[in-house]
């Protein structure tokens, strides 16, 4: 077996990173702060392959898809991904449309890094997902590991994929960025981080996890919960509730939105015939709206529900924390999508 | 102007113990040594005017006479807050007063723009005022919102808050060319003041404000201040300079083992690099060191000190009952 090591989410992704720049010196990383931010990759790697930028997304996020057309594959960050619509154009427009124009003769191998997620009460101007709107635009290809060792091999096929890859990086999971934004070094304010997904064991070098392909994390017979990101945590969780209430749910990691791994989803639904989708990110005209679409165009003959965000991100940490998928919420979704003929003990009826 | 921003002075450091406290979630941007820049360019505000607010609003709106409880309740995530618990500390927004702020680098610009074309067509003689730092003239938005001021003639007044930092980038090191020189390039006036010495920025946003008046188009402010909280409460730079052994300790691990790879760049590129994040704490420790221009004790070294004493502690017994009652109000909305 190779070796592997504990380490923490952005411990993973940097472990990636670093191997596949070692190995590739065609990889650059630049983005803002990226001194402080990428410091280690800076010490091994130099000024010239890790630079920073001036607060100019259009810019530099131009800049990046310019050079991924050029010669480079640039793993360029944009903060947080509320900031990918200041530099929206070169995602939308150029990015994105490079290999269709060009009849597939030009590749554009950049990947735009981003923070994403909320938790930690910052308000909807810097906590949201937006993985279902890019994943909407045809070219892009988007990203969002729930846990270190698929963070380092998302990161790896991410780099190593010739098109126009986003990957999300949570902030409740990587600690660096939850410290920055959320918790500034203070012992008084409490964030629920899973642990899973926070810490795990890497191969020391660290294997690619395939773009578009889900992991099944549990089985079970009679619903089958599809989510990504923090989310599939809390989907964990909420499965050993409804396990001891005799419910027995099948959770699906997606991994990646775009490409969506369709025959997972048609697979799981046609062995459970209910599938519920539990998404961080906006409900309407995204992922879970997608799915569905998947699932009707393939004839599969399954019951449906969504959690997903409804609206804009509040500020306060209650409203928060109603508006995020809970393990509460994913409970009660899961029971009345199971209904009377699931196995629940009149017991639960009250909760 | 010094009550006003003995104000804001006291608000944010109220701010920042409900931070330090866990009350308030989230970022938090402090605008401490923004106080004369701000009270500079509101003195010559009055009502109909409005203003574009970045993220660290709340110094211009303690000045623009927003209630200040309700900025607290806000911030303390209260449905009876100014934004009613949606908004919180980076999104306050106060329809009545025409005030703005918003956490996207550069956004006040365009913003400020919309708000004078409004004023041009239903309130004519009102202004709008764009509050930034340095590191959003680097954001093409800011740029686009400049070219457009002046080919529309609008009534605005850019005002740039300059304390040398792009979050915990030198702006030195990513900005090129010299910033009041930009402005001036795309046609309109630019002066550039000491933005710790509140009656500079007030002669010079005298001129700004009446050209905008008058109808004679926008102006750039480029003043320069020191944030000795750092980009936000917790920065990291700022630990790291405050508590060394323990944030360095931290930090040095990872990035030995990095520098000591056997593959890599060659040694000399690995010394510059490392070279650069030295460079930057060097100069955040220097600044902590030397700073000594704060606008407040500028502004109070000007009045005799009975007055300065008297408007500091009217001041800060204003704040201190905006936060009680507003703590007292989430205390009893919260069962406690």
């Amino acid at each position: 077996l190779p070796p592997v090591s504990e380490t923490t989410f952005a411990g993973a992704i940097e472990r990636a990173l670093d191997q596949a720049m070692a190995e590739d010196e065609r990889i650059v990383v630049f983005g803002e702060d990226a001194h402080l931010l990428r410091r280690n990759l800076l010490a091994r790697h130099g000024p010239a392959r890790v630079r920073q930028t001036p607060i100019s997304e259009s810019a530099f996020l131009g800049a990046a898809v310019g050079a991924a057309m050029s010669g480079l594959r640039p793993v360029v960050e944009i903060m947080l991904v509320d900031f990918v619509a200041v530099a929206f154009d070169a995602l939308l427009n150029q990015a994105a449309k490079i290999e269709a124009f060009s009849g597939g003769r030009w590749k554009v191998p950049v990947v735009v890094r981003s923070a994403c997620g909320a938790g930690y009460g910052d308000g909807g101007q810097h906590e949201q997902y937006l993985w279902g709107l890019l994943a909407g635009v045809p070219g892009l290809a988007v990203v969002a590991p729930s846990n270190p060792a698929d963070a380092a091999g998302l990161m790896l096929s991410s780099i190593a994929h010739d098109g126009p890859v986003v990957y999300l990086e949570h902030k409740l999971l990587s600690d660096y960025w939850l410290d920055y934004m959320g918790r500034g070094g203070r012992t008084t304010v409490s964030f629920d981080v899973p642990e899973a997904g926070a810490v795990g064991e890497v191969p020391d070098r660290p294997l690619p996890v395939p773009l578009g392909v889900g992991a099944t994390l549990r089985e079970g017979s009679d619903l089958a919960i599809v989510s990504l990101g923090v989310a599939v945590h809390r989907c964990l969780a909420a499965s050993g509730v409804l396990s001891q209430r005799g419910i027995e749910a099948t959770v699906v990691d997606l991994r990646t939105v775009a490409p969506l791994d369709t025959q997972l989803i048609i697979d799981v639904a046609g062995r459970t015939g209910r599938v519920l989708v539990v998404d961080e990110d906006y409900m309407h005209f995204g992922l879970s709206g997608e799915i569905a679409a998947v699932l009707a165009e393939a004839g599969v003959d399954a019951r449906f529900s969504r959690i997903g965000t409804p609206g804009t991100i509040p500020y306060a940490r209650h409203l928060e924390d109603e508006t995020l998928p809970s393990v509460d919420r994913i409970v009660d979704a899961a029971a009345s999508l199971v209904g009377d003929s699931a196995r629940v003990p009149a017991a639960g009826a009250g909760d | 102007m010094f009550l006003q921003m003995a104000r804001m002075r006291y608000f944010e450091r109220a701010i920042a113990d409900l931070w330090d406290r866990g009350l308030i979630s989230g970022e938090m941007h402090l605008g401490i040594g923004e106080e004369g820049i701000v009270a500079g360019v509101l003195s010559h505000l009055r009502d109909g005017d409005a203003l574009a607010l970045d993220h660290r609003s709340t110094p211009p709106l303690v000045g623009w006479g927003v209630d200040l409880r309700s900025m607290i309740l806000e911030m303390l995530g209260s449905e009876d807050g100014l934004c009613r618990g949606w908004g919180g500390h980076m999104h306050l927004l106060s329809p009545e007063k025409l005030a703005a702020s918003s956490g996207i680098v550069g956004a006040a610009g365009p913003m400020a723009c919309g708000f004078a074309l409004s004023a041009q067509q239903l309130r004519p003689n009102s202004v709008a005022v764009a509050f930034f730092g340095e590191g959003s003239m680097n954001q093409g938005m800011l740029m686009e919102a400049f070219n457009l001021a002046v080919v529309w003639k609008l009534p605005v007044v850019f005002v740039c808050k300059d304390n040398g930092w792009s979050i915990t980038t030198r702006s030195g090191t990513v900005t090129g060319g010299d910033l009041a020189k930009r402005a001036r390039s795309f046609g309109m006036p630019a002066s550039q003041v000491n933005g710790t010495n509140v009656k500079s920025v007030c002669s010079a946003a005298e001129r700004a404000v009446a050209r905008a008046r008058e109808g004679r188009g926008p102006s750039f402010i480029h003043a320069s201040c020191h944030h000795p909280s750092g980009h936000f409460l917790g920065d990291p730079l700022l630990r790291l300079f405050k508590d060394p052994a323990g944030e360095a300790k931290a930090m040095s691990g990872p990035l030995i083992d990095a520098t000591r790879q056997s593959d890599g760049a060659s040694w000399g590129s690995r010394v510059s690099g490392l070279l650069g994040i030295g460079k930057t704490l060097v100069s955040m420790a220097a600044e902590q060191y030397v700073f000594s221009g704060d606008p407040l004790k500028v502004a109070r070294d000007d009045l005799p000190k009975p007055t300065a004493k008297r408007l500091a502690q009217q001041a800060r017994e204003e704040v201190n009952e905006a936060v009680e009652s507003a703590l007292n109000a989430v205390g009893v909305a919260a069962g406690v």
